[in-house]
């Protein structure tokens, strides 16, 4: 086995006990990044060999989604808008990991441009390929992490959820992706998409590892008036084994016509094996659960419509050329964002002008109270949800391009979780026939990410999903 | 709800988006069906529900008023698609 197919944890034992060294380790991240990446093409942008460029070698790579500020180091939200920007700071998740001494990976992962996507087919930098079939996509917007980590091209890494954009990734990669609770990581650096809904995680080769790095990232920051100030358990002490008597509500409203028939008897397999290991399991309801999507298509586009006015090209990436400022920050616009991104700033603008505001963003908000309420409904009585992650294992790439409709869709059961705010976790629990990996989603209530990996960690010990590794 | 191309147009020049005329094009019929969709809030009674402006309970976030290091201007204008001594330089608004 090389050295770049191992877990996170199981790196830092080797480097611990000094029978692996940093270099070695990287170098044979390059070697296999060189070897698989022109099939896979994971990352947004490729340069000379990593080593030369990484000032302080001292401890594990990790690979960062390309919205998440790096300083010096290209951060351009796969899009043409942003082309050269080379952020003057670190977003406070990186100066967190350096000081923990991880190797900020130089390559950038791709993904849809600004995070609008599920399939990260949007980028400006072309699609990612899913590394079990090549042909499909790996899912999005933080497709490009997920294929990594799934063909051992990062040891681990990190995505950013708005709408399931780290949870489907991973589920359609074979990997564990975890959204935590709102607030719970600090945003600062985090190039905004949705500022009440996106959230910085990991996306992981195992639970051990997930539980590892939501610890090294989360945490009260100053810089983000948004993050809570509460103390971060040592999350690795969650990782029991043991679900014995844990009541776990099984949503009705998430086993849906549309569904496909092969994912739901996966999930229904890996809600018995649950039962089996001791877990109560009941059905519950989430009555609102259809309104979801048309929620976060109103509220993750208007905060998307106000968050990109910053890019005009005044202040950083690309201008187009004219000599009236009107035209300027239009043409540099319009030349520099991609269709969808035009498509979602345009609706966002429409859902908050005037006359339209109380009819679609204010009803939008009313609405996203419900959901949050069906969620808190549900904790009174159980410990956490367990729900297909997507309602489809990947799809072809060029499949649903055509479709913004239909690719939305593919977030129908992710996207709750952000609109009440709640962390949630995807996690490999079987294959479809024709070999493409199923996630299994688990959900619990704000600030309790030690049941997530309590839960996550006892199914996947007792299942071999997370062992399995693509051919390429 | 249906949208039409007047109001499509005015709210491109709103986002500030030179729209080709192909484009409009797609986009109405795009946007037309997102809304359809959307459309399915308005099945709900939300009188008297209140709006979730934020979802975690935290009001009032403040900090102590301390001074800290921050960007120099040099640093911050390292980005800029150009530049004049230590100003971003735009296209010229005053006749």
């Amino acid at each position: 086995m090389e050295l770049n197919q191992f877990t996170a944890h199981e790196l830092l034992g080797k480097l611990k006990a000094k029978i692996a060294s940093p270099k070695v380790i990287l170098d044979s991240l390059y070697t296999r990044i060189q070897k698989i990446e022109p099939k896979v093409k994971a990352y947004a942008r490729i340069d000379k060999d990593p080593a030369g460029i990484i000032p302080d070698l001292s401890g594990l790579p990790i690979t960062i989604k390309d919205n998440i500020c790096t300083a010096g180091l290209p951060t351009e939200c796969c899009s043409k808008i942003l082309q050269g920007f080379r952020p003057p700071y670190d977003a406070t998740v990186i100066k967190k990991l350096k000081e923990s001494s991880a190797v900020i990976f130089p390559w950038k992962a791709n993904m849809d441009e600004f995070a609008f996507g599920s399939s990260t087919e949007n980028s400006y930098f072309g699609p990612t390929h899913n590394p079990w079939d090549l042909e499909c996509v790996p899912g999005g917007s933080s497709g490009g992490s997920a294929a990594a980590v799934a063909s051992d091209e990062a040891i681990w890494a990190l995505g950013s959820d708005t709408g399931g954009s780290i949870r489907q990734p991973a589920a359609f990669c074979g990997v564990v992706g975890l959204k935590p609770t709102y607030g719970r990581v600090s945003r600062f650096g985090l190039i905004a998409f949705a500022s009440s809904l996106d959230q910085i995680g990991p996306i992981t080769k195992d639970v051990q590892d997930a539980a590892i790095l939501t610890g090294l990232i989360s945490g009260y920051d100053p810089f983000d008036s948004t993050s809570v100030d509460q103390d971060v358990p040592d999350y690795t002490k969650s990782l029991t084994g043991e679900i014995k008597g844990l009541r776990i509500g099984i949503p009705k409203e998430y086993f849906i016509a549309g569904m496909d028939a092969e994912v739901k008897t996966i999930i229904e397999e890996a809600v018995n094996k649950l039962k089996n290991l001791g877990a109560l399991t009941n059905p519950v309801t989430l009555p609102h659960t259809e309104y979801a999507v048309p929620v976060y298509y109103i509220i993750a586009t208007a905060e998307a419509s106000s968050n990109l006015a910053r890019f005009d090209g005044v202040q950083y990436g690309y201008r187009a050329k004219t000599d009236n400022l009107l035209q300027m920050y239009k043409l540099t616009r319009a030349q520099g964002f991609g269709r969808e991104a035009k498509r979602r700033i345009i609706l966002g603008t429409f859902a908050l002008s005037h006359g339209y505001y109380d009819a679609y963003y204010l009803r939008a908000l009313k609405v996203r109270t419900l959901i949050k309420q069906d969620f808190d409904k549900v904790f009174q009585d159980f410990d956490c949800i367990v729900a297909p992650t997507s309602p489809s294992s990947a799809f072809k790439i060029g499949e649903r391009v055509q479709d913004p409709l239909k690719m939305y869709l593919s977030d129908i059961y992710t996207i709750s979780a952000n609109l009440a705010g709640i962390p949630a976790i995807s996690i490999p629990c079987g294959f479809t026939k024709k070999g493409l990996p199923v996630g299994l989603q688990i959900m619990a209530k704000a600030f309790d990410e030690e049941m997530l990996f309590r839960v996550a960690h006892t199914f996947e010990q007792n299942t071999d999903w997370h062992k399995l590794k693509p051919k390429l | 709800m249906s949208i039409d191309k007047e109001t499509i147009k005015h709210v491109a020049h709103l986002a500030r988006i030179e729209l080709q005329a192909n484009e409009l094009e797609k986009l109405s019929g795009e946007l037309h069906g997102i809304l359809d969709f959307i459309d399915k809030l308005k099945d709900l009674n939300v009188e008297q529900v209140k709006p979730a402006s934020h979802i975690l309970p935290i009001s009032n976030v403040l900090r102590e008023d301390k001074l800290h290091v921050s960007l120099t201007s040099q640093k911050a204008l390292e980005n800029a698609p150009s530049k004049k001594g230590n100003f971003f330089s735009v296209p010229k608004i005053i006749e």
